[in-house]
């Protein structure tokens, strides 16, 4: 007999492991700070150079990458168990898929900044549109064609990412790969992402209990009193929002709304009043860890944050795979 | 204080069910459903359970259409053993179990000590105690019949709907299921099962409803319906009765 491992040293771990990754993201980057120069930025005081770099680069971009990285586990968590499918993650609704199709033909068109983060908003909003219209127009909620038509969109928008690419000058394409691959460098604004983590994270905890039902299946689930359509339609919501504002944050950082949250169930953890909370600590650890990495192994060179996600992610899975009974 | 079905008509694509049904399934019944594969068994449990409309007639609780109460009073009330459910759950039996107790609330974060203590006693109660903080998708298809027999206990309704409960039990765990299901419909709750051995219905069961592939269907005490004449006619084949304990059991044979 195998008993479910111990839940509470990892709860303290990560609990832990979240204002860890935080410090660290501060501590290093592409300019070496002096522990005790770096000690001092952090209490706001020493030279202008110590504490620009400290709080007014690293900090936004750390606390961004931990919202970037809670937003998408959350999502993928939640997307897991309403599509009930656990190859399931942020991106296969196509939603991210939209918001990349805005974001380079924006750049397509010589746009920059701004204008490219409201491209990428308005292209995300329209495949949610399109997703609610084609899935749920004329007999009502199925969650089957949700997922036929997310995938549809995102297939679509895989298309017209590769045209975009293709069509695209040089000097153009790799600023859209950085983007495609997940990139917290542009990411200078972190209060809109941890309020939309906020409101996602209290939306979805609201429904943590019908959740647990609901992965039961959903006739077992409305036979255990859980109003199953209204809680589909709200995680839906819930892990909708959270994937576009992760997206306008970084672009498409992979992996940890698929990994993160198979993490935790395989540790034990399928209540959803735990591991939603505990999929976002986790998610924002790892996003934040990995982008450190990803500034710090070869500055001044950067690598993209998603592509580190996956080099982490990969083998701690693969490893945990494979102790599964 | 009755779940009854009320000029009920179920269907399927191209098919008539069963057509007309009036039970009215009282408080301390043990009733069996009978029929051959397809014969309408697990829609009618549905529909008793409110889980789906019939196409006419209507599933009354106390009175009043069961669709029309609101769902989480009708879980407080009313359970249901469905024939499959998700088999990829990630937890504990325990945890797996835990869950039957979502129809009666807690707290967001609060921690519910009397329900694992329910829980607990319920995976007892079906003798997996031994098992209670081990993976439930380590268990075995038994094991986990088992199990989500405790998780409708831990529910605690008045009426227990069950749809195939004896499936994947070997015989020593058929027989203690079946005492304790008439066991608790002698405490007065009301527990419909369907089954495919008219042995244990005639055991245990005070009330059998047979349904038929023409959507015909029969009712009555048990010791009435559930004889050879019927049985063949139910079953489509010769049946040949052998007696022990005082119950026939039936042998099927070729005509």
């Amino acid at each position: 007999m195998r008993s479910i491992p111990a839940r509470r040293p990892i709860v303290a771990a990560l609990a832990v492991a979240g204002p860890l990754s935080i410090g660290v993201a501060l501590a290093f980057g592409s300019v070496h700070l002096p522990f005790e120069e770096w000690l001092h930025a952090l209490a706001g005081q020493g030279s202008d150079t110590a504490r620009e770099i400290v709080w007014g680069l690293r900090a936004p971009r750390a606390f961004a990458g931990f919202a970037v990285g809670a937003l998408l586990a959350l999502a993928g968590a939640l997307l897991q168990v309403l599509l009930r499918n656990p190859l399931a993650d942020p991106y296969i609704l196509g939603v991210s898929g939209g918001a990349a199709v805005g974001a380079l033909a924006a750049m397509l068109a010589g746009l920059a900044g701004s204008l490219v983060h409201a491209s990428a908003f308005a292209g995300a909003c329209a495949a949610a549109l399109a997703l609610f219209v084609f899935s749920m127009r004329f007999t009502g909620w199925n969650i089957h064609r949700v997922l036929l038509a997310g995938v549809g969109i995102a297939a679509g928008a895989g298309a017209a990412v590769s045209l975009i690419l293709t069509l695209a000058p040089a000097g153009q394409v790799h600023g859209m790969l950085f983007w495609l691959m997940g990139d917290l460098s542009g990411a200078e604004h972190p209060l809109t992402g941890w309020i939309a983590l906020a409101a996602a994270l209290a939306l979805a905890l609201g429904l943590a209990r019908q959740l647990d039902g609901l992965s039961l299946g959903p006739l077992k689930a409305q036979s255990l009193g859980v109003a199953v359509g209204r809680t589909q339609a709200l995680a839906f919501l819930a892990a909708t929002g959270a994937t576009v504002s992760a997206v306008m944050l970084a672009g498409s950082v992979g992996f940890v709304g698929l990994v993160v949250p198979h993490l935790l169930r395989l540790a034990g953890f399928t209540g959803h009043r735990v591991l939603l909370p505990l999929a976002a600590l986790a998610g924002g650890t790892l996003v934040v860890f990995a982008d450190t990495l990803a500034r710090a192994v070869a500055a001044p060179l950067e690598f993209p944050v998603g592509a580190l996600t996956a080099l982490i992610g990969v083998p701690v899975l693969l490893v945990l795979l494979a102790r599964l009974r | 204080m009755t779940l009854a079905a009320q000029g009920v008509m179920l269907t399927v694509p191209g098919r008539t069910l069963v057509e007309g049904l009036d039970v009215s399934l009282a408080p301390g019944q043990c009733w069996a459903l009978l029929g051959r594969n397809g014969a309408g068994k697990s829609s009618l449990l549905l529909a008793l359970a409110g889980l789906s409309r019939p196409a006419t007639g209507s599933v009354l609780l106390d009175d009043k259409p069961i669709v029309d109460h609101p769902r989480g009073a009708v879980a407080r009330r009313l359970g249901i053993l469905l024939q499959h459910d998700a088999e990829d759950f990630w937890g504990s039996v325990l945890d797996f179990v835990l869950l039957g107790r979502l129809p009666h609330g807690t707290g967001l974060f609060g921690a519910d000590p009397e329900g694992v203590a329910q829980a607990r006693s319920a995976i007892d109660a079906v003798d997996l105690i031994d098992h209670a903080d081990q993976p439930y998708r380590t268990l075995s298809g038994g094991e986990r019949q088992r199990a989500r027999i405790a998780q409708l206990l831990v529910q605690a309704p008045e009426y227990l709907l069950l749809d195939e409960p004896l499936s994947h039990l070997d015989l020593q765990h058929q027989l203690e299921l079946m005492q304790l299901l008439a066991g608790l419909s002698r405490a007065g709750h009301t527990v419909v099962m369907a089954l495919h051995e008219p042995l244990w219905a005639a055991r245990f069961c005070d009330a059998a409803l047979l349904m038929y592939d023409s959507g015909a269907y029969r009712h009555g005490a048990a010791h009435d319906v559930l004889n050879q004449e019927n049985l063949e006619a139910l079953y489509r084949c010769r049946l040949e009765a052998v007696f022990g304990s005082g119950y026939p059991l039936y042998f099927p044979v070729p005509s």
